[in-house]
């Protein structure tokens, strides 16, 4: 990684800041709302041209809310997005059209990401055509240049979904992802549901398209590990909230924040100057995103918790390198 | 079918031919799996000269339905094969003809329920919020009518006729049509592929009818296809207890009303065996390829 | 779990309004009126007004409407319009009738289908399994008036085994014994299509089951065995399908009202026909609340025993 790789170009590309995305509870004989899952709470996050952003969390800690209110598959309750300089937050679905060819998503269930009544021709071809960006046998020479950039042979161009393996079907919803040309791809945990193997190439072709065609990523992953490999920088989440956020190599080396250490305990580090400072294990189950503990949201677990984190709720700051806690972890 | 892998285009490594392999369609594999229940098949055929006799009616019987012959409550003869009726009819005319009815009232039946019920199943899915409820309470209301009774109420009350009846059974049976689509759409929604044709900017009818209604296809089908075979059962039932088809039309049910009375049945089976007979074999048949096409388009491979 | 009952019976209510309101309208634009089949060459028109206003039929539909409502609140399902009993006693005395003959068409329709229904899962595509599902077509595909019809052609007349219909024997001394032999056509032409359906269901639920214990009763020596090493399991595949009975009710409402009419049953379903052509409105009025309330609470309750068995279902 070089250095002129690491540094962030000057204006991002994705810009959110304050989001917010609530889920209503309802309860009771009139379907009253008692209150609110907060799936994703006051986040404020950018994106560069040409990096990728890992994203990682355990399960219900707002990954997957955030790269959805993205892409607006969910309507964030609170906050902005700025999407190449321009304010998406409020955009009726119509404006958004324009918008939508230049960011694209790839989801994690390679089983329901294809239609499995249409042929892969046709799974190619109908966004392109909706579009008006190509027809007739320049459509057919896209499609088959697409296949080729992801390694399906063109003869398959008529099959159906459920003739092909996993890796094949992330392939072809990479290729559609890639059909209008993104400049963002949010990627919903692609390779999670795939085998170890097929892991890799899955992610050797991420970053071979990255390179390619000067693409931008958000990676949302569960673990460092899946991260570790495709990502520049990395933002961990605990409860809906970023707890620390920077460069990959940083992350690794000094962690600052006790959840992250804690997730990197989890992930077997071969070198041993990487692997941080004491072994921290989680005790307790993760609290609910309807009812977040007071203060930090993480002190009910975190073995270095004293009076202050329980009453106040620490803010991200340390620049490039930041976390969220009172106590940060001393540099090794 | 085995997932292929892909082989990665080598020079001199596997073979790749050099035309697209053509996939079987849909339909094809549908029908491929329907031919393999000998039962599904019997009544598709059964189902398909049924509709020929009802084209065909006025070629195929001997006399015509309405007209009265010298004898009444003959027994069969060579001239009426099925005897004749307490009026005087040839029975085998009316059997013939009655098959008229019950396609018109089967295929009509289901054609409007059906159009109109996944119409709204569809919309109650899509737009949710407050027409998702008003759709549920109203499917509710309908589906809580005791079927039977209301029909005859309706039917009683408007007069009846072949449209009349059509609608009324229509009537009745888009709820549970709407209810089905309905929690079809539901499910797909949630599909990742419906979710990638919004973030594709694809717009709202076309995710509807190209995404979310062709993966909705196989129960609304099977659903029609024993709603016809339901419809039927219900006319003649109505045509039976003089609320249906009126006499002089000629319904398999109207013609088992007069059984009731113990003398026709003992000493004239030839009128009411045989409408007997075709209802019974009308209903099997089409429920045999009702329960083929589930089997065929059951997703499970 | 309370809250869910209670919001079901809430949402019940004005379910049945409707169901009330619409009743009365589609009565409502029948042509002809329930006077009108009192009538004959010599009635004075003056008469039959003066029967028109006894009856409030002269008001405006939205105050008989109300009236009758009214009338409801109270407890009063109102008079029948041709033998100005009381409605509620009318239903009454035939609702047992109809109950009789429908809880005695389902016990013989779930004795039929169980054993069949088990039988063709133990021995999953065998003959005898094929033969079953195409006779629980039959079953399903046969109008009960033609099967009622035969039962009698064949039970009654030829082999006078069995009576044509009624509930007893005119002039005998009644009993039970009597009843009962009474009750067996017609509780059999309803039986056999409860029956049909419900062999494929009992079929599924019970292959479900054996799947899992496939493994270890590698060999289904009997199904004496079976049940004796399996009770659990048995009991586990049959939770649905007591659920599955309450849907029967429903459509018992139905084949009620044909299978009495055939057998000469005094239950609810001939009442529903003789009120019809009387245009007894009243009447149906409170027939068609009763069998509404009957289905929307054989419903809730089907509901309820399923999320009971069932634990996993979650109600919001």
């Amino acid at each position: 990684m070089t250095t002129a790789e690491r540094i962030p170009a000057a204006e991002p590309l994705l810009r959110i800041e304050g989001l917010k995305t609530y889920y209503p509870i309802k309860r009771g004989l009139l379907s009253r709302t008692v209150g609110n899952v907060k799936a994703v709470d006051d986040i404020t996050l950018n994106l560069y041209q040409g990096e990728t952003l890992g994203l990682v969390g355990e399960s219900g800690c707002g990954k997957s809310t955030i790269g959805r209110s993205i892409v607006r598959l969910e309507n964030p309750t609170d906050g902005r997005i700025w999407f190449d300089g321009e304010d998406i937050t409020n955009r009726s679905m119509s404006d958004l059209r324009g918008a939508r060819m230049k960011m694209q998503m790839i989801f994690q269930d390679p089983y329901s990401s294809l239609n499995p009544r249409m042929r892969v021709q046709e799974l190619l071809a109908e966004p392109m055509r909706v579009h008006g960006v190509a027809g007739g046998a320049e459509l057919e020479a896209k499609i088959d240049k697409l296949l080729d950039t992801v390694g399906i042979p063109r003869s398959y161009k008529q099959r159906f979904p459920h003739e092909f393996s996993g890796g094949q079907r992330q392939r072809i919803g990479i290729a559609r992802a890639l059909s209008l040309n993104p400049k963002l791809i949010v990627c919903d945990e692609p390779v999670s549901a795939l085998d170890v193997s097929i892991q890799a190439q899955i992610l050797n072709l991420l970053k071979d398209l990255q390179k390619e065609l000067g693409l931008t990523y958000l990676f949302i992953a569960h673990g460092l590990g899946a991260v570790k490999y495709i990502s520049t920088r990395i933002a961990v989440m605990y409860l809906g909230k970023v707890v620390e956020i920077g460069t990959k190599e940083e992350i690794f080396a000094n962690p600052r924040h006790p959840y992250t250490q804690a997730l990197l305990n989890a992930y077997p580090v071969p070198d041993p100057r990487e692997r941080g400072q004491e072994r921290i294990v989680l005790q307790g189950d993760v609290p609910s995103p309807a009812n977040p503990p007071a203060g930090c949201r993480f002190h009910t677990r975190c073995p270095f918790a004293q009076a202050k984190c329980k009453e106040q709720e620490p803010i991200l700051r340390g620049g490039d390198h930041a976390a969220a806690c009172h106590f940060p972890l001393a540099a090794l | 079918m085995s997932a292929v892998e892909a082989p990665v285009p080598v020079a001199g490594g596997v073979a790749i031919p050099a035309q697209p392999e053509r996939s079987e369609g849909a339909f094809r594999q549908m029908a491929r799996r329907f031919v393999k229940h000998k039962l599904a098949v019997v009544g598709f055929v059964v189902t398909l000269l049924l509709i020929f006799i009802a084209i065909f009616a006025p070629w195929l019987s001997p006399h015509s339905p309405y007209a009265v012959t010298a004898e009444f409550s003959a027994a069969p003869s060579a001239s009426h094969w099925l005897g004749t009726d307490q009026v005087g009819r040839d029975v085998l005319a009316r059997l013939l003809y009655a098959t008229r009815v019950a396609v018109i009232v089967g295929f009509g039946t289901v054609a409007i329920y059906v159009t109109f019920g996944t119409v709204v199943g569809l919309l109650s899915a899509y737009l949710g919020g407050w027409v998702d409820l008003i759709v549920m309470r109203v499917t509710d209301m309908f589906m809580a009518f005791p079927y039977m009774m209301v029909i005859l109420v309706v039917v009683s009350v408007l007069g009846p006729t072949l449209g009349t009846l059509v609608l009324v059974l229509a009537l009745f049976s888009w709820p549970s049509i709407a209810r089905l689509v309905r929690g079809s759409v539901l499910t797909l929604k949630q599909m990742d592929y419906v979710k990638a044709g919004i973030a594709l900017g694809l717009s709202t009818p076309r995710i509807v009818f190209r995404h979310i209604l062709p993966n909705a296809l196989a129960p609304i089908i099977v659903n029609a296809t024993f709603g016809v075979a339901a419809a039927i059962m219900a006319e003649s039932g109505l045509s039976f207890l003089g609320m249906g088809v009126q006499p002089p039309t000629a319904s398999w049910g109207n013609m088992l009303t007069d059984a009731q009375s113990i003398s026709v049945m003992t000493d004239q089976p030839w009128l009411w065996l045989p409408p007997g007979i075709m209802i019974l074999v009308t209903v099997l048949a089409i429920n045999f390829v009702g329960d083929g096409l589930r089997d065929a388009l059951d997703p499970k491979q | 779990m309370l809250t869910y009952v209670i919001r079901r019976v809430l949402i019940a209510i004005p379910v049945l309004f409707g169901i009330t309101i619409m009743n009365f309208v589609i009565i409502n634009l029948a042509p002809g009126n329930p006077v009108d089949m009192y009538m004959t060459p010599d009635t004075p028109p003056e008469l039959l007004e003066l029967r028109k206003e006894q009856l409030g039929l002269n008001d405006p539909i939205i105050v008989q409407y109300f009236k009758w409502l009214g009338q409801l609140l109270s407890g009063n399902l109102g008079y029948s319009f041709s033998t100005s009993e009381s409605v509620g006693s009318l239903i009454g005395e035939r609702l047992g009738q109809t109950m009789l003959l429908g809880i005695a068409a389902l016990i013989l329709g779930l004795l039929i289908a169980l054993p069949i229904g088990i039988m063709s899962a133990v021995k999953q595509n065998s003959k005898f399994d094929y033969l079953m599902t195409g006779l629980s077509f039959v079953g399903t595909s046969i109008p009960q008036f033609f099967l009622g019809l035969l039962c009698i052609y064949i039970f009654a007349v030829q082999l006078g085994w069995l009576p044509v219909g009624g509930t007893e024997t005119l002039g005998g001394g009644g009993g039970l014994g009597d009843r009962l032999w009474h009750m067996v056509l017609p509780s059999i032409a309803l039986a056999v299509g409860i029956a049909g359906r419900k062999v494929r269901y009992i079929r599924a639920s019970m292959l479900d089951v054996l799947k899992q214990d496939y493994l270890r009763t590698a060999r289904a020596k009997g199904l004496k065995e079976f049940i004796v090493t399996n009770k659990h399991a048995l009991r586990n595949a049959l939770i649905p399908v007591i659920t599955v009975v309450g849907m029967e009710i429903p459509m018992l409402f139905g084949g009620a009202v044909i299978v009495e009419q055939l057998f000469q049953w005094p239950g609810i379903g001939q009442l529903t026909i003789q009120s019809i052509l009387s245009r007894d409105y009243s009447t149906i009025m409170g027939l068609n609340l009763v069998a509404a309330i009957v289905v929307l609470g054989a419903n809730l309750l089907t509901d309820i025993f399923y999320s009971v068995a069932d634990p996993r279902i979650k109600y919001h």
